[in-house]
């Protein structure tokens, strides 16, 4: 699991802003980047280098690996169909992130960004699920979705329909994660939102009044171009959080039927570590880490290179 | 505020003291942590009892018992074994994984200390835990595969579980069953190794303990030959006649049990253990009646080539690691005598491994088990366990998919003898 978490760690220290130091701040850096540089090449360095090199055996996690297969994991990773679902899946995530998450989230922020009665009530309300763990949010959907006894079936019936088992289909299970995603993280971007309006400078919205600007043109020609900057941390987050989704999946189904709702990190899990088959396991980490790497430092060049 | 902080001090002080204090008072006794995987409270609580029992009679002699959920003791398991304080006795289906274990050297080989106490125990059982003449851990409980049906539902779609003995039957009772409108089966599918019985079985009645041996050796098309693609075929055709539960994909084995019990279906597939299980597990905590719940032999296969008195099941039993105390072998060989096998049996969790102890059963069905196992000559372990968990989860992952539609009988067979070839 350090694994995981090291990659959970790479992104923000992409982001992280690189000074040159001045002559002044030298004797600084030379006693304040030992100890971080120290515990940065253990925690993140080393775990990465160890897994590269675990990636290279055919090993089952008893005693040392001996049995040297080359890049064999990296081909079986690939010639996986479930691989292939996961990435899949990831994709998707992302995409309803963005096209879904995404707006939702921004058209409640502008909402629940003015004063009114309940307005506060109602943000907290939306925040709430991202409260939540995963996991419990997992055990509660699993209830929620079920075809016999859950809350869906209850709706059903009452139209005197028969309720689908959503989780346990090949063709609906992505679905109802999706859902159920869409349901916990837009609370958490429309807070991010909400943080910027209220920052936002109100002087350059009440000259456009002035002007005689319609809503739909202050929103479309000031505030908008004014949330750029929290819209590309909204969707960095979005990505970043795409990348790691895993508990939320376990408790739902994991990762199936037929290994259709597997993330990268779950398809991990489950073929690498359940199955005891580190070396295999080690790969698609590190194809994870390449893929989180590579994104977090294109994102920064050609996204965030404003600021 | 400078007063609190040293009373403060003051107390982290003593209580790090205290601690000391209370880890030196242990370290004067020999503790032995034995890690289970058992969920059944009642089962447990005998457990508990015989630990006490043991430290009663033995003092200076600690037994502290720790738990893990299946599925995470899997995940665990290689770097728990490999750490310092690893527990002395740990849980094993024997197999393929007890080989790598037994590979890496972290088990003590304890055939000496157990000495003729052997003898009292099932020879097929102690053999599954015996490499190159080594005892590497002790059984204390086998299990069968099979049928468990309840009376009152086949009765109403007029079938009777006694007299299905062909796999032709089954489908003719699942015919019958539903067009009763009663649910034919229930299985734990988002589990997959419920599904993976159906699979393993028709493969062992197809082709017996020599088609099995020779997959093994790679000979035949190893596992992507005729017996274990005819396993698939006849499988298919239980699938086709849509014969479990809706959503079975989505129920996971507990819920499965817990939903037979509750009289939501006319038959399951399960181990023997199964029997209690369904009580435990569902809404009223009785589940089915004794003189409401029937129990088959899985049925035979046209042109079968394996004997109809081969079983399939498990073998469950404790490993000592290496490095423990001595104690540790004298606690299991107390585990195992027959008065705790007794005391096991009489409450119908298990069907224990001494010799004569499975007398103490008290349920006639449970006596049946028992007694399938005495006459079977060929007792196969579970896939998923005697292939390893790498190829193991791989049969278990296309019985699922044969069992969702999404993959062919012979598409199954060929990607369990490839993950056979990657191997590990």
């Amino acid at each position: 699991m350090t694994l995981l978490n090291q990659i959970a760690e790479t992104p923000t220290r992409a982001f992280r802003v690189r000074r040159p130091f001045d002559s002044g701040k030298f004797t600084a850096a030379i006693i304040f980047l030992p100890p971080a540089l120290l515990l940065f090449t253990l925690f993140v360095m080393m775990p990465v280098i160890e897994a590269a090199w675990y990636s290279g055996f055919n090993w089952n996690g008893f005693g040392s690996p001996k049995n040297w297969i080359g890049l064999d994991n990296y081909r079986f990773v690939f010639d996986s169909r479930a691989f292939g679902l996961a990435f899949r899946n990831n994709i998707l995530i992302i995409a309803v992130s963005l096209l879904i998450q995404l707006p939702l989230a921004l058209s409640m922020a502008l909402i629940l960004a003015q004063k009114f009665r309940g307005a506060v009530a109602l943000r907290m309300l939306f925040f709430m699920p991202y409260i939540l763990a995963e996991i419990a949010t997992g055990l509660i959907f699993s209830f929620v979705y079920d075809g016999d006894y859950g809350l869906l079936a209850a709706i059903y019936r009452l139209f005197g329909a028969e309720a689908p088992h959503l989780l346990a289909s090949p063709q609906t299970s992505m679905l109802a994660i999706l859902i159920v995603v869409v349901w916990k993280y837009f609370g958490f971007h429309m807070m991010l939102f909400i943080a910027a309006l209220q920052g936002m400078d109100r002087n350059l919205v009440e000259a456009a009044t002035i002007d005689g600007a319609t809503r739909w043109q202050k929103l479309r020609y000031i505030v908008i171009p004014l949330l750029y900057p929290t819209i590309r941390l909204s969707a960095f987050f979005a990505i970043v959080g795409s990348l790691q989704l895993f508990d939320l999946i376990m408790p739902l189904t994991r990762g199936g039927p037929a290994d259709s709702s597997h993330t990268m990190v779950s398809f991990l899990y489950t073929f690498g570590v359940m199955r005891m088959r580190v070396g295999f396991g080690s790969a698609v980490g590190v194809i994870l880490f390449c893929i989180c790497v590579t994104f977090a430092f294109t994102y920064k060049r050609w996204m965030m290179r404003d600021e | 505020m400078r007063m609190m902080k040293k009373a403060a001090f003051k107390r982290v002080a003593l209580a790090a003291t205290l601690l000391l204090l209370a880890a030196g008072a242990a370290s004067a006794q020999t503790t032995i942590k034995w890690l289970h995987l058992e969920v059944n409270p009642n089962q447990v609580k005998i457990w508990e009892d015989v630990a006490r029992d043991f430290e009663a009679k033995n003092p200076g002699v600690r037994v502290e018992t720790q738990f893990l959920e299946n599925e995470a003791y899997k995940a665990k398991l290689p770097s728990m074994l490999q750490s310092k304080d690893r527990p002395q006795i740990i849980y094993s289906w024997a197999g393929g994984v007890l080989k790598s274990q037994i590979e890496a050297g972290v088990l003590e080989d304890i055939g000496a200390q157990l000495g003729d106490i052997k003898n009292n125990l099932s020879p097929a059982a102690v053999e599954a835990f015996t490499s190159d003449g080594k005892i590497y851990g002790i059984p204390y409980a086998q299990s069968q595969v099979g049928f468990f049906y309840n009376k009152e539902l086949m009765a109403k779609a007029g079938v009777d579980g006694a007299a299905i003995k062909t796999w032709d039957d089954l489908l003719e009772a699942v015919k019958k069953l539903k067009a009763a409108g009663v649910t034919p089966l229930m299985v734990g599918g988002a589990d997959k190794w419920p599904l993976h019985f159906y699979w393993t079985y028709l493969a062992v009645r197809a082709g017996g303990k020599p088609a099995f041996d020779a997959a093994l050796r790679g000979e035949n098309g190893g596992f992507a030959g005729e017996t274990f693609v005819k396993a698939g075929q006849l499988f298919k055709q239980l699938v086709d006649l849509q014969p479990f539960q809706n959503g079975f994909l989505g129920f996971k084995n507990p819920q499965a049990l817990g939903a037979f019990g509750d009289g939501k279906a006319a038959m399951t597939l399960a181990i023997s253990s199964a029997y209690h299980q369904q009580r435990a597990l569902s809404a009223d905590k009785k589940g089915i009646s004794d003189d409401n719940l029937g129990f088959m032999d899985f049925p035979t296969v046209a042109g079968g080539k394996g004997e109809a008195s081969d079983t399939l099941g498990g073998i469950n039993g404790w490993l000592v690691t290496k490095g423990a105390p001595k104690e540790t072998v004298t606690f299991l060989k107390y585990f195992v005598s027959q008065d705790v096998q007794k005391k096991l049996a009489a409450g119908n969790f298990l069907i224990p491994v001494y010799k004569g102890a499975d007398e103490g059963l008290a349920s006639p069905l449970m006596r049946t088990v028992a007694q399938n196992l005495a006459k079977s000559k060929y007792h196969q372990n579970y896939y998923d366990q005697s292939l390893g968990p790498s190829v193991g989860r791989v049969v278990n992952d296309v019985t699922a998919e044969i069992a969702g539609g999404s993959m062919t009988p012979e598409a199954a067979a060929k990607s369990i003898q490839e993950a056979f070839k990657q191997g590990n």
